[in-house]
């Protein structure tokens, strides 16, 4: 099973009617995937110079304020922190590698979600109602994202192990399905420098994006590298900095349906999350071909 | 008329409703309202009764309908009539994959295209789609025939049984003990008489057939040890 939303505003600012909208989605999916609840916003980009991340503390209580005094003494905050939970999103006047460095010296209790310049990544073990709400999702604005409602079938379940995962710089990705050569491609990309955080195979499929990414290569051409490369089920969404994909495998059982106006594009594993778009009767609906790339970039 | 709302009442409340019906009702003709993609829309109909569906329905919609007719006047989710015994259920837009799974009679037609596996292991049921077929269509097909008036794309009729498959565009490649046949006078008559259930407009005599070559499910005592 699981559950995949997706919507991508065509062109404009980031717009306060992404959050509700992709709440609204997500809601519907909760049958699909009880487990955990995740989504990718994409918002507006950090100023020049800093890069926004999302860090994962070990649970709620965690003392936020303290860790941006400590941060504070070394690098500075171009934009506020903000704290939802057990979750930060933090923008900050650093290259990563000074800030990964930072943190692998005195917190290793927290976790990456997402980093680049617009990304921000929110999961959760628990029903879409009840994550978004602790997330706020529905006063978040952004230009396109990305959710998943999972039922696990591969690793366990908790907040590391929840979709979407993101590997590399405002990449992140949600499958629905499941990889069977996930430990050999992960090992060969851990001697190609790609990070893993868990056993997931999800994360796998994002790591070798981001590795194929990293190698010059487009969105579209590294999935296609995917077809040949990873084996298993799945529908996978992508999300980059101005971008959104559509990959489903060659057998492609995995269910998914894209829809498209003038102002969106909009991918749901059913059309049920889709109906609750505005516009969504007009749409242009279709299902996506096996093993065929969709993509767009924001103009 | 009867007007059945989704947006104000259950699909469960519907089907309950359906279920209830006997031979002597009179509620006859229904129209359901804002189906916003929701499962199991007029499922396990048993009466010759006529609904039509205004806007896309989700999964397994019309599945295991006798004697009903249903008509979707949008799109249809996975499993479409799935398990179909008799009756009509027709899609104006498009179906997505497995349609008429297991179908055992009845007539679907979809006036759009069907996606992958359209009449997997159909037993019986006649399907009718406008446009094309995604792939393994018609894969392990008992009985019933398959009319395509588009294209069928890779692998169509793989591991075929006694289902017949006519397409009027091209066939990217045929499944496992798939084979064209010749297609007869006899054939042309089947699929012009399809077509004309189907309501559509379509030359018959420029269909392709295509059958099992029945090497595959073949019992044959001389291969007894190879099974």
């Amino acid at each position: 099973m699981c559950g995949i939303v997706g919507l991508f505003f065509k062109r404009g600012a980031a717009t306060p009617a992404l959050g509700p909208l992709l709440a609204g989605m997500l809601s519907q999916m909760g049958e699909r995937g009880p487990d955990s609840t995740g989504f990718a916003l994409y918002g507006d980009p950090a100023p020049a110079g800093a890069f926004r991340v999302t860090l994962h503390a070990p649970d709620d209580q965690y003392d936020w304020r303290a860790l941006e005094g400590e941060l504070g003494a070394a690098f500075s905050f171009p934009e506020p922190a903000r704290y939802y939970c057990n979750h930060a999103v933090l923008t900050l006047g650093a290259s990563q590698q000074e800030f990964f460095d930072w943190l692998d010296d005195g917190h290793r209790e927290l976790g990456i979600f997402g980093f680049g310049e617009r990304i921000e990544v929110f999961k959760d073990v628990g029903l879409p109602d009840a994550v978004a709400r602790r997330f706020d999702l529905a006063h978040r604005s952004g230009t396109h994202a990305l959710g998943h409602t999972r039922m696990a079938t591969e690793s366990a379940v908790t907040t590391e192990h929840s979709h979407p995962f993101s590997t590399g710089l405002d990449l992140c990705l949600v499958h629905n399905g499941s990889l069977s050569n996930h430990n050999r491609v992960r090992q060969s990309l851990r001697r190609e420098g790609i990070r893993f955080a868990t056993d997931n195979d999800t994360e796998v499929a994002a790591g070798y994006l981001t590795w194929r990414l990293a190698q010059g290569m487009s969105l579209t051409q590294a999935l296609e590298t995917a077809l040949a490369d990873l084996d298993g089920f799945y529908t996978f969404a992508v999300g980059t900095r101005d971008g959104f994909a559509i990959l489903r495998d060659q057998i492609a059982c995995k269910p998914a349906v894209l829809a498209e106006t003038g102002d969106w594009v909009a991918m749901a594993t059913e059309y049920r999350a889709i109906a609750t778009l505005p516009g969504a009767a007009g749409a242009e609906i279709w299902e996506p071909r096996p093993a065929t790339v969709y993509s767009w970039q924001r103009q | 008329m009867i007007e059945f709302d989704l947006a104000r009442s259950s699909v469960r409340a519907l089907n309950e409703r359906l279920h209830r019906l006997t031979p002597q009702t009179t509620e006859v003709y229904w129209r359901v309202l804002n189906p916003n993609g929701a499962h199991a829309i007029a499922v396990g109909i048993t009466e010759p009764v006529q609904i039509e569906i205004k806007g896309h329905v989700g999964y397994y919609c019309a599945g295991m309908n006798a004697a009903g007719t249903v008509v979707v006047d949008g799109h249809a989710g996975t499993g479409l009539a799935e398990n179909i015994m008799s009756g009509l259920v027709r899609v104006r837009g498009n179906a997505s994959q497995s349609a008429a799974a297991s179908g055992r009679g009845g007539l679907v037609v979809i006036e759009g295209d069907a996606s992958t596996r359209c009449g997997i292991s159909m037993k019986g049921v006649d399907i009718v789609v406008g446009g094309s077929v995604g792939h393994m269509s018609a894969f392990m097909g008992q009985k019933g025939a398959l009319v395509v008036c588009g294209d069928a794309d890779h692998d169509l009729g793989d591991s075929l049984y006694e289902a017949e498959i006519f397409v009027g565009g091209t066939a990217a490649s045929l499944g496992a003990d798939c084979i064209e046949k010749e297609m007869t006078q006899g054939d042309v008559e089947r699929v012009a008489g399809l077509l004309d259930r189907a309501c559509m407009a379509a030359d018959a005599t420029r269909f392709r057939h295509y059958g099992s070559a029945r090497h595959l499910y073949n019992f044959h005592i001389d291969h007894a040890t190879e099974y």
